[in-house]
């Protein structure tokens, strides 16, 4: 099953989307494999096999509400990547080093790799898809392409969530500053110099708020 | 990951009963764990070092255990109180800068936002053969198992307070700055509410590197209180590291001086941190430079008196002469702040 909508109006295309072919190919590929294996292990503890406890989970993203029902092992960021379909925010290490998975909890940029989707019940989550108006990008969206602040774009969704958090937090009043607060962000490319004229550029465009 | 229950504790009534359940003491494969902001706990999971039953989600005690309070009799801070709150509290900065600079430059902007101050003292360490599980001996995680880090790699690993069983390192900041403040601790657990030295949360490794607090089981932190004095304002934390920004300390100095009119420290109040095996509070160092003009000389002669019983594991050693160093930066430093404090 091919699903195209990521969140950003790619359902209304016709034919499959370059990502929905993607996401739909690796799980045909993955799918013999995968079932071969657990069809070899034995149920552990009598349980059923292939059934892992779940929890109802609630989640507000963007805001809409989800209703989830999760093994308590989710994290928000797979979550949000593989029952969402919200793939904007990326896996990059798994392990809170690199920043690639950064979302908005309550207006804080946080992991979501280290948020258990259990533990952000009741918090208002934003990701890269919930950041425009409509078709307006959002200022800091707009001076990343037009100071071309990214090259393979892997990092860039968290690269933006964490610059919006950090004008609104104050910290972005000298380039220095900017490479202070957005350290937690890495970029593999080396893409730095045009994400601090990017966020320095958006931070007056941003306002209050 | 392995599976797990996951339990979201309303009040600390209901987290400690939750705890209370817990058997043997607060070691790495207790069977129950508190979550808080999750940066340590969610990763040593994931990297299968650490292996709960069952997760208590503490999050909601943030409402009676959040608070960030300088008053008169000195600072509180509630152990639900995120990182980047108390690092940008303006009285925290005034009153206690060490307290907020050792904040400020710890981990990223996100894992501030995330991290809990009782979680941050509680993180474990960074030494590669306990946080890779393919190494199999390491006595943190495996008790009785040898340690795989001495005559390993060791550049990052502890010079202060290892024994022959385990050499890993304290990694944090904020927990050095309680240290050199002489701060305490709140718990909570199943037999009622206590106050313990922050100087005796943390063990040294000894012959139970796997136990590394002397927390009782189920016992959970809900505050540490530092108390005024008049070096908390002349104060700082140095911190030396690989990279400038989002790095663990190589050697790392929280220093808080009195002073007289004439530089001749009344009281020195120090802490170590990076190169030992606990939050390190410096008392040798303290008790050298107290009555003696703060110059090169008695700077240097601090650091020795920190350092004197250091032991190096070869690629280590560097960091003995660095701590050394860095100590003596911190008070010079320190020394010469400008503290707006009228002199009585």
């Amino acid at each position: 099953m091919i699903r195209h909508d990521d969140g950003r109006g790619e359902a209304s295309r016709t034919g499959p989307s370059r990502r929905g072919l993607l996401t739909g190919g690796a799980g045909a590929v993955a799918a013999l494999p995968l079932s071969a294996a657990a069809a070899a292990r034995p149920a552990p503890h009598g349980a059923a096999q292939g059934e892992r406890p779940r929890m109802a989970v609630k989640l507000r993203v963007n805001g809409r509400d989800h209703s989830l029902s999760l093994d308590p092992r989710t994290t928000l960021l797979d979550a949000l990547r593989e029952h969402l379909n919200l793939t904007g925010s990326k896996k990059g290490c798994d392990h809170g080093q690199c920043g690639a998975c950064t979302v908005h909890l309550d207006g804080r940029r946080e992991l979501a790799c280290l948020t258990l989707a259990a533990a952000a019940q009741g918090r208002a989550v934003t990701t890269i898809e919930g950041l425009a108006e409509g078709e307006a990008l959002h200022p800091m969206q707009a001076a990343f392409i037009e100071h071309d602040a990214f090259q393979c774009g892997y990092c860039t969704p968290g690269q933006i969530l964490s610059a919006v958090a950090c004008v609104r937090e104050g910290h972005a009043a000298s380039d220095d500053q900017i490479r202070e607060y957005m350290s937690g962000n890495l970029c593999r490319c080396g893409a730095y110099p045009k994400i601090v004229e990017a966020i320095r550029d958006a931070a007056p465009r941003m306002g209050r708020g | 990951m392995r599976p797990f229950h996951y339990e979201r504790a309303a009040d600390r009534a209901e987290a400690v009963r939750a705890g209370a359940a817990a058997k043997g003491p607060a070691d790495v494969h207790a069977p129950t764990q508190y979550l808080a902001g999750g940066t340590t706990l969610v990763d040593l999971m994931k990297l299968d070092v650490m292996r709960p039953a069952t997760v208590v989600d503490i999050n909601a005690l943030a409402r009676e255990h959040g608070e960030i309070r300088v008053g008169a009799e000195g600072l509180r801070l509630g152990a639900l109180a995120r990182m980047a709150d108390v690092a940008a509290d303006p009285a925290v900065r005034r009153e206690y800068p060490l307290v907020a600079q050792s904040l400020d430059l710890a981990a990223s902007p996100q894992i501030r936002n995330m991290a809990s101050l009782g979680g941050n003292v509680l993180q474990r360490t960074r030494c590669p053969y306990f946080r890779d599980v393919s190494w199999t001996a390491c006595n943190k995680r495996d008790p009785g198992s040898g340690c795989a880090a001495i005559g390993g790699v060791t550049r990052r690993l502890a010079v202060l307070g290892t024994s022959e069983h385990c050499i890993a390192n304290y990694p944090g900041d904020f927990a050095v700055a309680l240290a050199a403040l002489g701060a305490t601790v709140d718990l909570e657990g199943p037999a009622g509410r206590r106050v313990i030295a922050f100087e005796d949360l943390h063990r040294l490794p000894g012959g139970a590197p796997h136990i590394e607090t002397n927390l009782k089981p189920g016992e959970l932190i809900v505050g540490f209180a530092a108390p005024a004095g008049p070096w908390t304002r002349r104060s700082l934390y140095l911190k030396v590291r690989d990279r400038q920004s989002y790095e663990f300390a190589l050697a790392s100095a929280a220093v808080a001086l009195d002073l007289d009119g004439g530089g001749v420290v009344r009281e020195a109040r120090i802490g170590l941190g990076g190169v030992a095996a606990k939050p390190w509070r410096a008392h040798e160092a303290e008790l050298l430079l107290r009555g003696r003009r703060l110059d090169e000389a008695a700077a240097t002669a601090a650091g020795q008196a920190a350092f004197a019983g250091a032991v190096a594991h070869g690629p280590n050693g560097f960091r003995i002469e660095l701590g050394k160093r860095t100590l003596a930066r911190a008070l010079l430093q320190a020394a010469l702040l400008k503290t707006g404090r009228m002199e009585a």
